[in-house]
């Protein structure tokens, strides 16, 4: 997708009036969410500042392979998506649902309180947002609310960043979700670096963001202001090196249940559910029922589960998907093809996460492609 | 109410280290509450006092080596109604099952001064592979917790959380980033069942497959990985696959495919 000229609600700070906005944000309540180093990776966590932040850094990725690099610049965002997704902080890995504690002939159940505590969320990228989007669906849109998340969703600040320089993974562009960011962010920003120039040109999705924006120093944005930032993001339109196709791949994938392609995969695939980990819109789950040794008082909680596990389709007899060749084509079908049926959108945003976070780099395009393929095999001329 | 009769619980080792009962030890905050809800009645690490069987739990720690033994456990078998393998002795054979892969002569003359004395198996096998076994707990040496679980699972009548599914699980729901994707360091959580809390990749180093294979695991495509894209040398392939759980079958064959 192309940036949205049609806003012109655009301001630009310089370096310092980044931190100055975290500042502010900090000020009226908000923990700073951002991303930051740890084991040589870029992940999110409690950021206090810039300084917290990967500045100067630059993420190399392919498949199976992530490697930070000296940029040269200090660019502040001059990265993509790392291993951590925000469903993390909107649908935590491990979370208590309720408690139940015996009370003579009558259980007294207690569910946490929920979760108040407000969030800005610092450098979410186009793709992120649509993944929330899709959660969003899940977990609040249906006839089920999940109370927690709708809390935690709706205490958020989120500050978008347009992607300068996505990674050798990344395929939004085809997924039409990136590399600019176009809704869902109270502020959104280009970051400018090079001749001497280091500033963010931002645009105001909300008015909470306007607030925010106006107790920060800034300046309006000029003619030239807006060309280059058209320009920086053509450049990382362009700089996209992956794509899928998706026009077809619903009738492809639902047509290709017996595909060979599946049997091959499930010799590479070692079903070990990093992908759907590391993925932003997976929302699989399982509950587990604990007590104490009495029994007096048990708990329920929730962790991250996945479709690569056996137990995840396991009734009454034995699993529904217990070899990897089914769980794949579980995983692949439904984040590509079922999902619509589901949830009207499609699963995938093409972060790119599940193919440089694959242990041994199995990537879902390649996959697709082989499966087109194998349909219309590749004429040969002797 | 009644008083509960409280379940007899037995506590039997054969070939091992001793660490997987001593975890039971080691639940200090929760021991007396363990004490209180059953009858310690064989455990000779932790109490003289003998209660004859039969037993409604035993844990049965380390591998079946002797001739002895393999009779023994038989017996305990048919004094216990239920019966729960406690870690990778017990499971796969343990670190002793290393002579599965050589001559066991060739290490009672290297080590014992008068070998002709030694009574012992070729191989050291997992208790499962003597008698049936009601439930299985991992590790080398197993996380109390888990021990603590099944205990509890057991005394209130419902299933034990214990995942059979990969180290990865835990690893990324840790929040942890893969060590062999960002740098390059070889693990083998992605083959190992869960269990320990990811405890190597949380200090950034390769899982070593304490908890042996987990569920449908896929060792020949890891090998693969390694050895092409990690450059891992064959022989340190080989010895990755050869500690605690090298008996385990998924294990063992891939372990034999590239020793040859
Ligand atoms: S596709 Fe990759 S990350 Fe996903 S389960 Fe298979 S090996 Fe693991
Ligand atoms: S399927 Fe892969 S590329 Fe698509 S959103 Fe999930 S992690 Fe990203
Ligand atoms: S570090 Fe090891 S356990 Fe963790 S995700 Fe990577 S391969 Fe799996």
């Amino acid at each position: 997708m192309s940036i949205s000229e049609s806003n012109t609600n655009m301001n630009v700070i310089d370096r310092d009036g980044l931190d100055r906005l975290f500042e502010v944000l900090v000020s009226e309540g908000y923990l700073l969410i951002g991303p930051r180093v740890r084991d040589a990776s870029v992940v999110y966590d409690e950021i206090s500042s810039t300084r917290d932040m990967p500045v100067g850094l630059k993420d190399e990725q392919e498949p199976g392979r992530y490697r930070l690099h000296e940029r040269g610049d200090g660019a502040v965002f001059g990265y993509v998506v790392g291993p951590h997704s925000w469903k993390r902080e909107l649908f935590p890995p491990v979370q208590k649902l309720y408690q139940v504690q015996r009370n003579g002939g009558k259980p007294d159940m207690e569910a946490p309180a929920a979760d108040v505590q407000k969030r800005a969320l610092i450098g979410v990228r186009g793709c992120e947002l649509a993944a929330m989007a899709i959660q969003d669906k899940v977990f609040v849109d249906g006839p089920f609310v999940d109370e927690q998340y709708k809390r935690r969703r709706e205490n958020l600040f989120i500050v978008a960043v347009h992607c300068n320089e996505p990674a050798a993974t990344c395929f939004c562009g085809s997924m039409g979700t990136g590399p600019a960011a176009r809704s869902g962010f109270d502020l959104a920003m280009t970051e400018v670096i090079g001749g001497g120039i280091h500033e963010f040109i931002v645009e105001t999705g909300t008015e909470l963001g306007a607030t925010m924006l106006d107790a920060v120093p800034h300046r309006e944005s000029t003619e030239d202001d807006r060309v280059r930032r058209a320009m920086i993001n053509e450049t990382a339109r362009q700089g996209m090196t992956r794509a899928m196709r998706t026009d077809d791949v619903h009738r492809l994938l639902t047509r290709n249940y017996e595909s060979p392609r599946w049997e091959e995969v499930s010799e590479r695939c070692l079903s070990c559910a990093n992908c759907t980990m590391v993925c932003p819109t997976c929302f699989c789950s399982t509950v587990e029922d604990v007590t104490d040794l009495s029994g007096d008082h048990a708990e329920r909680w929730r962790k991250w589960d996945s479709c690569f596990t056996s137990d995840f389709s396991y009734l009454v007899g034995g699993s529904v998907r217990p070899s990897i060749s089914s769980q794949y084509r579980q995983w692949l079908t439904h984040k590509l093809a079922t999902w619509q049926d589901q949830f009207g959108v499609i699963g995938c945003v093409g972060c790119g996460r599940c193919i440089s976070w694959c242990p041994v780099g199995i990537d879902l395009t390649e996959e697709v492609a082989a499966i087109r393929e194998s349909e219309h095999p590749a004429k040969r001329y002797v | 109410m009644q008083p509960k009769v409280k379940p007899k619980l037995a506590v039997w080792k054969f070939a091992s280290c001793d660490g997987c009962q001593l975890s039971l030890l080691d639940c200090e905050d929760e021991l007396l509450d363990v004490v209180g809800a059953v009858e310690l009645a064989y455990f000779p690490e932790a109490t003289k006092s003998v209660v004859d069987g039969p037993y409604d739990v035993s844990l049965v720690e380390g591998s079946i080596t002797t001739p002895h033994d393999a009779e023994r456990i038989h017996q305990i078998r048919r004094e216990s109604k239920v019966l729960v393998t406690i870690g990778a002795c017990a499971t796969s054979g343990g670190i002793q099952a290393l002579r599965n892969f050589a001559n066991v002569e060739s290490f009672t003359r290297i080590v014992y001064a008068a070998p002709q004395y030694i009574d012992t198996l070729k191989k050291s096998t997992p208790i499962g592979d003597h008698v049936r076994v009601d439930f299985e707990l991992r590790g080398c040496p197993i996380n109390q917790y888990q021990l603590l679980e099944v205990i509890n699972a057991f005394l209130n009548g419902r299933k034990p959380n214990i995942p059979t599914y990969s180290v990865c699980v835990e690893c990324k729901r840790r929040g942890l980033s893969c060590v062999m994707v960002s740098q390059g360091t070889p693990c083998l959580g992605p083959v190992t069942q869960a269990g320990c809390d990811a405890l190597c990749p949380s200090y950034n180093r390769g899982c070593y497959a304490c908890f042996g294979p987990k569920e449908s695991a896929n060792v020949p495509s890891l090998s693969q990985w390694w050895r092409s894209s990690l450059d891992v040398r064959r022989e340190d392939l080989v010895r990755s696959l050869r500690t605690f759980n090298s008996g385990a079958t998924d294990f063992e064959r891939e372990s034999i495919r590239h020793a040859n």
